[in-house]
């Protein structure tokens, strides 16, 4: 388990303008470490979605990414209000996202699906009124 | 086709810089949504979007998508076109519809891509 570079984020939960600046700079970072372009891309996707629920949801939280020689693990961690039942929340098109949220061009219901799709691995543990730490793996 | 040949066949105007030739698009995808973007479009497809805050230029972005255009003459705000101009999108503008986009677009050879459910 040496053999990997660890990288934080702290995800800003009142500005959705920003939304994206930690995938972003991850992207150009494993672009730089010659990562294959397929991977960087769900990465780029994966984490994305999971930085817009953060902000729409919870207020922010922090991103741990780790990459390996073989795979990325990112773990995203809010202490927001929880996701109640998290097989209905993984339903694609199913929303409780504000409706401002949907003039901004998210809250479609889409956000875990995706996350689910892009990534190789993903797992979601989530306490109602304490917040969700979601789990992703992408393999190289 | 080329971007001078995609303003051409929607009426826009160029807002970044592009590099005469260098880009050759097939393929499109047109949404306001950019989580169905983010689900159902593909590298190096043409964005056709109404959305004009800094969402829709990092969901280009993401996906290394290398042109996006605005229709119903929406116009990205400085920090998207920031944005854009940083990350080498071509950044278009047009005064059409979305429909009407997309129709010319098509009969002049752009086509779309396979959505797939996973069904």
């Amino acid at each position: 388990m040496e053999n990997k570079i660890h990288f934080q984020y702290l995800i800003d939960g009142d500005d959705f303008t920003r939304a994206g600046e930690a995938s972003s700079d991850i992207k150009s970072k494993l672009k730089m470490m010659n990562i294959n372009p397929d991977a960087v891309r769900r990465v780029a996707i994966a984490m994305y979605e999971g930085e817009i629920n953060m902000i729409i949801h919870a207020d922010g939280g922090t991103i741990d990414v780790d990459v390996y020689p073989d795979k990325l693990t990112m773990v995203l961690k809010d202490t927001g209000p929880g996701i109640p039942d998290i097989d209905k929340a993984m339903e694609e098109g199913y929303s409780t996202a504000p409706d401002n949220i949907v003039s901004l061009g998210f809250g479609a219901g889409m956000g875990l699906p995706n996350m689910k799709r892009a990534s190789d691995e993903m797992e979601i543990s989530s306490v109602v009124g304490q917040g969700t730490t979601v789990t992703m793996t992408v393999l190289f | 086709m080329l971007v001078s040949e995609i303003m051409k066949t929607v009426n826009a105007t160029l807002l970044t810089k592009d590099l005469p030739g260098q880009r050759d698009i097939s393929h499109a995808f047109s949404a306001d949504m950019m989580s169905d973007v983010l689900a159902y479009a593909d590298s190096h497809m043409l964005l056709i979007t109404g959305l004009s805050n800094p969402q829709t230029i990092r969901t280009a972005e993401m996906l290394d998508i290398s042109c996006v255009l605005y229709v119903r003459g929406k116009k990205p705000d400085e920090l998207s076109l920031a944005m854009a101009k940083r990350n080498g999108i071509t950044v278009l503008c047009s005064n059409l519809s979305m429909f009407d986009a997309c129709g010319l677009l098509y009969q002049a050879g752009i086509r779309g891509g396979i959505i797939n459910n996973g069904e």
